[in-house]
């Protein structure tokens, strides 16, 4: 029988612009980019020069720390740029594709730790504390994959694995060979693949976002101490590593979500990590009309980018939103704003039910203050974490504080929720960001 | 609106650094912010939505919650007037309303002008934006002190409560005093005459701009409250507790009417603004101390009267639930309440000096509030700790 977790903390926004379940494709020549800060706390080591010529699953940049942890080209073709920013910060290497995806054949048969490394895989799992990139030489005590994303205007992963489900098998029993695995499942998929995964420990969660964050569920089943170290790693990626074990060969397609309120017709898209936005959003949002906000990833969670920008590693979905920024709104404080969204019931919000579906744009919609109301985030924040203490104890730089109110086990992405509910505006995810950073650092 | 949006930003930049006005940009901020939502949009690296609410929303129900109080509050300070003049029968209602507007306005623009002056020249001082925090201190304060109160007397303890109990923590949200009772204290302590004095403080007792009544002779009309405190409470009948509870009884302008301060309550309470788990064990933590000095013979009235009478119903909806000042984990919410009622009644009952003793069971529970929070979240570091040792 299978553990069914029931998580009542939490908040779902209804957010105009779903995807459709449908797949486009997307044409394949093009410029794609391989952007290092993506992965997070990693120092790259750029190993291809300009002009160089490509295969899929060849080294574009290395970790200095750790070369052996490779970071491979989506794409053959040819190196186009390798873009750098102030003091030569390494910003992304761009290889233009020649539409063959000819790939480098790795051997299957050797050890799984190296092969993931080899094959640039492994710089996909994320490990915890600190939220960045696993280091090979950590034996964690387990790795969490979750099988769903419910922020909203996310990826439905349960259509995505469709046809992948032998895939996502063989990637889960590679997984198992480096440590145990636990497999979140939302109490709302149904999927045989998922339920009746094997090598692996399935844990229903049932509740509203962010229940589908990994932290969340590594949390509730097998909370991270100081001097543990957790792996975790996207379910899309877990089909990655089923794909290279199956056929020997690097394949970095996903099948992302283009959605919300400003896309035309906002469905799923057959891409490849790295790829260029204009691809995907051309004829999909109307310029010039007003400003809007193109968001590489989520909603929640994502970055602003522009329709120039690429997909990042991690991303399962490119949202777009009206920027905003245009909106001359009289009197908010007092106004009853029926469009807006809000969790108070000084809105009117509340009335309409969860049906209605909201189009929000990316105004802060208030000032930034200190703290005033209390409990705004224990409300949705569904971790045994105060995280208004936490928050505090980052902000002013106690790390004794910070490791004992549980820093260890939260990332950046775990606070989405709570910024948005949060009535003093703190940007708690940059806030989580820099205080990880500054404890990495430390703990060095 | 397009045209007052357009002349803003016309004029903007005069108040921005460098331009001829930028001594007055707090100022502008605070007007362009009060008209206008922000425009502003969260940064890369932050979430790209947020929540319609903010502050200045939240605090604006605390205000509207206060109104029925307040409006309540200066009819009965016209009623009084009628009452200490022995005309009630020749007063009308809007007349004794308006005498009561007029006498109490004065003191709603002192509080505002005194308080947010302090406010605006600090924000401008540190630029920092203006914060809305001191709009409801604002109006709380001329709520909580007798209607004689000299508007000089007001102004220094606004001064004084503002910068000392507010601004040298750090402004709006950094405050470990509610800012609206440490004036009323420092009044309480300073000109303990004006404000309880010979019981002639809480009637006006002279005609404004030909409103209301200059009464004949010196009136002295004692709060029930304060009577019992020096006659006992044997004299209380049926008829104080209904007026206590309607609010036609000599007091501080908003703190009288038990009905007025409910309806704020529920709107409170209905927003989410003020927190049900502290304004009700408040009023569990009264009863349970009124309970046990009635079952003692401490006290001769019923344990439910203390809720009516005072400041206790007052100080429980919109004192004792400000959230910078009151305990912030949910757990600590609970004793924190119960807390201030059982001082608040314990002050009453058995200190012979002080009738009331809300306020200084709401200040005193404020100090400790961070470390109620502090066991709360204590165990939940140990258990984190323990979790951690245990494998």
């Amino acid at each position: 029988m299978t553990k069914v977790i029931k998580l009542r903390k939490g908040l779902d926004v209804n957010l105009k612009g779903k995807p459709a379940e449908e797949i486009a494709q997307v044409k394949c020549p093009g410029e794609y980019a391989l952007v290092p800060d993506d992965f997070t706390g990693m120092k790259p080591k750029v190993v291809v020069k300009e002009g160089d010529q490509v295969l899929v699953g060849d080294a574009l940049f290395v970790d200095k720390l750790h070369p052996e942890v490779k970071f491979t080209s989506p794409v053959s073709g040819v190196v186009s740029l390798v873009e750098r920013g102030d003091r030569r910060k390494l910003l992304s290497v761009r290889v233009k594709a020649d539409g063959q995806q000819k790939a480098r054949e790795f051997d299957v048969k050797q050890d799984i730790l190296t092969l993931l490394t080899e094959s640039g895989l492994f710089g996909y799992f994320r490990s915890r504390p600190y939220d960045v990139v696993a280091n090979p030489e950590d034996r964690p005590k387990a790795i969490f994959v979750s099988a769903f994303n419910s922020m909203p205007l996310s990826q439905n992963f349960e259509f995505v694995l469709k046809g992948q489900e032998r895939e996502f098998q063989t990637g889960i029993s590679a997984l198992a060979k480096l440590a145990k695995v636990h497999l979140g499942v939302s109490a709302k998929q149904s999927a045989k693949a998922l339920l009746e995964a094997k090598d692996c420990e399935v844990t229903v969660f049932d509740g509203p976002a962010p229940a589908g964050n990994v932290g969340v569920q590594i949390n509730r089943v097998d909370p991270i101490n100081k001097g543990e170290v957790v792996w975790t790693m996207g379910p899309e990626e877990v089909i990655f590593v089923g794909r290279l074990l199956l056929t020997g060969k690097l394949d970095l397609a996903r099948t992302i979500a283009l959605a919300g309120s400003e896309v035309k017709f906002p469905k799923y898209y057959k891409v490849l990590v790295g790829q260029k936005l204009t691809t995907l959003l051309e004829g999909q949002i109307e310029l010039g009309r007003h400003h809007v906000r193109v968001i590489d990833g989520n909603v929640m969670t994502g970055l602003k980018t522009t329709e120039e920008g690429f997909l990042g590693a991690h991303r399962t979905e490119v949202n777009v939103i009206p920027e905003g920024d245009d909106n001359a709104e009289m009197l908010g404080w007092i106004m009853p704003r029926l469009n807006e969204f809000s969790t108070s019931r000084s809105y009117c919000s509340w009335l309409f039910g969860r049906k209605k579906e909201y189009t929000l744009d990316a105004r802060i919609k208030g000032g930034e203050r200190h703290m005033i109301f209390s409990g705004e985030y224990d409300r949705v924040f569904p971790m045994d974490i105060f995280a208004g203490y936490l928050i505090k104890a980052i902000i002013t730089g106690d790390i004794d504080r910070q490791e004992a109110l549980g820093i260890y086990e939260v990332a950046p992405e775990d606070f989405a929720i709570a910024e948005f509910v949060d009535s003093s505006k703190l940007e708690l995810q940059r806030i989580v960001r820099e205080g990880l950073d500054i404890l990495r650092k430390e703990n060095a | 609106m397009n045209a007052l949006r357009n002349y803003l930003d016309k004029i903007k930049p005069n108040f921005e650094e460098g331009g001829k006005l930028h001594a007055f940009q707090s100022l502008f901020d605070g007007l362009e912010t009060f008209a206008f939502v922000p425009r502003t949009t969260s940064r890369v690296g932050s979430v790209n939505i947020h929540d319609a609410v903010d502050s200045k929303r939240l605090i604006s129900f605390v205000i509207i919650a206060l109104l029925p109080a307040l409006f309540f509050g200066m009819y009965n300070v016209g009623y009084q007037n009628a009452v200490a003049a022995g005309q009630l029968g020749e007063a009308t209602f809007w007349g004794m309303f308006w005498y009561g507007f007029l006498a109490v306005l004065p003191k709603i623009i002192v509080s505002y002008v005194v308080g947010l002056g302090i406010e605006f020249t600090v924000a401008q001082w540190k630029h920092e934006e203006i914060q809305e925090g001191f709009l409801a201190s604002g109006i709380l304060i001329p709520m909580i002190v007798p209607v004689t109160t000299p508007l000089w007397m007001l102004a220094i303890a606004v001064a004084i409560s503002v910068i000392l109990a507010k601004e040298i923590f750090g402004g709006t949200g950094m405050n470990i005093f509610n800012p609206a009772l440490v004036t009323r204290a420092f009044l309480f302590f300073s000109y303990p005459s004006a404000m309880t004095g010979d019981s002639t403080v809480w009637v006006s007792q002279q005609s404004i701009l030909g409103l209301g009544f200059t009464a004949p002779e010196a009136y002295t009309a004692a709060t029930p409250l304060g009577q019992a405190a020096t006659e006992g409470f044997a004299g209380f009948d049926c008829t104080t507790i209904q007026q206590a509870i309607t609010g036609l009884i000599p007091g501080s302008v908003g703190e009288t009417s038990v009905i007025a301060i409910a309806l704020g309550a529920l709107l409170l309470l209905w927003t989410g603004v003020a927190s049900w788990k502290i304004m009700c064990s408040v009023f569990v933590g009264g009863g349970l101390m009124g309970w046990l000095m009635q079952a003692t013979g401490l006290s001769q009235i019923e344990w439910w009267h203390h809720f009516v009478l005072g400041g206790f119903a007052f100080g429980a909806v919109f004192m004792a639930t400000d959230p910078v000042t009151a305990a912030r984990t949910e757990c600590g919410k609970y004793v924190y309440g119960c807390l201030i009622g059982i001082v608040a009644v314990m002050v009453r009952v058995l200190n012979p000096g002080y009738p009331e003793g809300m306020m200084l069971a709401i200040l005193l529970m404020n100090l400790f509030a961070p470390l109620i929070d502090y066991c709360v979240v204590e165990r939940n570091i140990s258990m984190r700790a323990k979790r951690a040792t245990k494998k």
